[in-house]
């Protein structure tokens, strides 16, 4: 029987004698061990955002002397506060990864001056030096995987319209909207990017609904920025639409209209913060990366894709690899006509302007508000 | 297909589009709430039911290969769930809303703990009939893929108008609902009439939800109900009891489910939360309406516990 598979609180409805044998034999190999505490907002197999992060934990769990506690479906409210005591008091553990954006103000930050010697990584890029040292907010720059997707996008749409389905109006996903839009209009200036809000993370009719919709506008290459991108994919694949994934790689689910995707690399990067911590070393408190850092990747590239999409994106692939690449570089025009990045600004990836972004490209139909 | 976009078009179409697609689970649910309460009993844990459909639809079909044995095994476990409700409130003094409450969390919780494995893999889906062979836009050969399911929900409707009115089992389900001491008198088990309205019940709504995970969104994952099966009880208040109300409801819902994308695949970007939203306030408008201290709500079978 597999115990990391069985969740926390299983463990605990779990029979004691149970309990106590794997506790036991837990103990037995490693004298020394650290407990690392990981959170979903969903369900950790949900072939998006949630499964990244268990993939990450996944790769924690391989190292040795390290045991993994998780806990999903918890909401992002005062629920995230009393899972993260019950992980330090129950379980002991001394590093906690509360993996959903809106966990981090007020609930992580109060958690992390409550338990001042035990450290928190929280998921979403929202550290600012007022708050505790021992907390830190990572993040990918997974823009630079949906430029890629972009570009493969703009080169594999016949009709150069392109639909984005995405759940909120929110920096993160604004700045995924517009990077995708910006690669394709690199592989066809003429592309556009059709959006559609559902509202929220993860309303699968709504998702269907919207897929059908953009389809039905003449749209054929769909990615989308939603906790579970299954729904997109299966649906538009169905309808014979082509589709760039997102959080995971999703071409097992459309073999066929699967172009490539961006992907999150968490089992690259949460093997190296345990290490880090286990070894004493800080992590900086404000962590970010790219492509370079290896924080996010780019799906491997579906065999519709033409020679000179992937001759193409590769490029730029490269360039990002090198660190020689920006993808905000002015004159950006809005799709209102207003100049949001001037001409001979770059905002590099590190710019905190662009984690205020509130407006869509110019190519991009939609609104934000 | 440059040329294939249709403009504007694409909103009543995708309303249209949406009817279909969308209305089916409401329409389960609620024909099958409607012969529930029609017997004198609610059963608001049809929304478990649904999940719970939805999810052993998705699990049979992707075991076996076959999408209606999938539908078949969502049926059985709603007539299960409804045996269930059913069973606990034949005992005295039991609140049959109390234990509604209670089946949708154990059903939900139920479906989303067994379902973890079934996330991942792909099952086989029920089959599209195609309606639009005549027509050269694919935007309406696409509305016009039409599942068997939804055709025999829209043929159970007035099935049901004229079983109630004209059958001995309709009249029975009706007595059990209005007077139940009328259906003792006449020699009948009230408790076994509602025993077998609320099985038929929860297995119209099982079949609902096998429409969700094989057909439309056609997936299983956690979020695919939303709130369906809660909406879908509520609808048999607005359509009075009536299955043809029923029908037509189901319909109106399913096309505010679509309105939301389709103002915004056409640019139309003002106000999308509140378009998003359709369905819940037309719910909420439905409520306030058909509520009212003074009166108690036409066409109501009398034994309700909330009319009673």
């Amino acid at each position: 029987m597999d115990f990391g598979r069985i969740s926390r609180r299983h463990l605990l409805q779990g029979s004691a004698a149970l309990a106590l044998s794997s506790t036991f034999g837990i103990r037995g190999a490693a004298a020394a061990e650290t407990t690392v505490g990981f959170i979903y907002v969903g369900s950790r197999d949900d072939y998006g955002y949630n499964q990244a992060h268990a993939q990450g934990a996944a790769a924690v769990k391989k190292l040795p002397g390290i045991k993994v506690v998780e806990e999903e479906k918890v909401p992002e409210t005062d629920a995230v506060e009393k899972t993260i005591e019950s992980m330090i008091n129950l379980d002991g553990a001394t590093l906690l990864f509360p993996t959903s954006f809106g966990y981090y103000n007020p609930h992580v930050v109060k958690m992390a001056s409550k338990f001042p010697k035990l450290h928190f990584e929280h998921c979403g890029g929202l550290w600012t030096d007022k708050d505790p040292k021992n907390a830190g907010s990572y993040f990918g720059y997974i823009d630079e995987a949906q430029y890629i997707s972009g570009i493969v996008a703009g080169y594999s749409t016949k009709s150069g319209k392109l639909g984005f389905v995405a759940a909120k109006p929110i920096p993160q996903v604004l700045r995924n909207i517009n990077a995708f839009t910006l690669g394709a209009k690199l592989a066809n200036p003429k592309a556009t990017t059709q959006v559609i809000f559902t509202g929220d993370w993860s309303m699968p009719v709504k998702e269907a609904e919207a897929t059908n919709s953009l389809i039905d506008q003449g749209i054929d290459v769909l990615t989308c920025h939603v906790d579970g991108p299954k729904t997109m994919v299966e649906n538009a694949a169905r309808r014979g639409a082509m589709v760039c994934g997102y959080h995971v790689n999703q071409s097992p689910l459309a073999p066929k209209a699967y172009l490539t995707g961006a992907e999150w690399n968490w089992e690259a990067l949460y093997p190296k913060f345990v290490k880090m911590i286990t070894a004493g070393e800080a992590i900086p408190n404000f962590y970010r990366g790219g492509l370079k850092e290896e924080i996010v990747k780019v799906s491997p590239y579906g065999e519709m894709v033409s020679a000179e999409a992937r001759k193409h994106a590769d490029e730029v692939k490269a360039k990002f690899m090198a660190d020689g690449y920006t993808i905000f570089k002015g004159p950006i025009v809005d799709n209102k006509g207003k100049t949001v990045i001037a001409g001979g600004t770059d905002r590099g990836q590190q710019d905190p302007e662009l984690e205020r972004m509130d407006y869509l490209v110019d190519g991009v139909i939609g609104a934000t508000a | 297909m440059a040329d294939a976009s249709i403009g504007l078009w694409t909103v009543p179409l995708a309303v249209f589009g949406g009817a279909i697609r969308v209305s089916t689970p409401f329409l389960f649910v609620s024909l099958g709430e409607c012969i529930t309460e029609r017997s004198g009993r609610i059963n608001l844990g049809l929304e478990g039911t649904l999940v719970m459909g939805a999810m052993s639809a998705y699990g049979i079909s992707y075991l076996s290969g076959s999408p209606w044995l999938g539908v078949l095994a969502a049926g059985v476990t709603g007539a299960m769930f409804g045996a269930l409700h059913a069973g606990i409130c034949s005992l005295p003094r039991v609140n049959d809303i109390a234990v509604g409450i209670a089946l949708m969390l154990l059903g939900t919780g139920l479906a989303f703990f067994l379902g973890k494995p079934l996330i991942e893999p792909t099952a086989a889906r029920l089959p599209a009939i195609d309606f639009g062979w005549w027509s050269d836009v694919p935007q309406l050969r696409a509305a016009l893929r039409i599942n068997v399911l939804f055709l025999i929900g829209v043929a159970i409707a007035p099935l049901l108008y004229w079983a109630f009115r004209t059958t001995r089992w309709g009249l029975l389900i009706r007595t059990a609902g209005e007077s139940a001491d009328a259906a003792r008198a006449m020699g009948h088990s009230v408790l076994l009439i509602r025993l077998r309205a609320t099985m038929v019940g929860g297995f119209l709504a099982g079949i609902g939800g096998s429409f969700l995970s094989l057909f439309y969104p056609g997936s299983w994952n956690e979020g695919l109900s939303s709130g369906q099966g809660i909406t879908a009880v509520a609808l048999v208040i607005f359509a009075r009891w009536d299955p043809m109300l029923c029908l037509w409801t189901s319909l109106a819902f399913g096309g505010a489910a679509a309105l939301g994308p389709a103002l915004q695949s056409v640019g139309i970007t003002s106000g999308y939360h509140l378009f998003n939203a359709a369905p819940y306030i037309l719910t909420l408008a439905i409520m306030i309406i058909t509520c009212s201290p003074k009166r108690t709500v036409t066409g109501a079978p009398a034994e309700l516990s909330i009319t009673r």
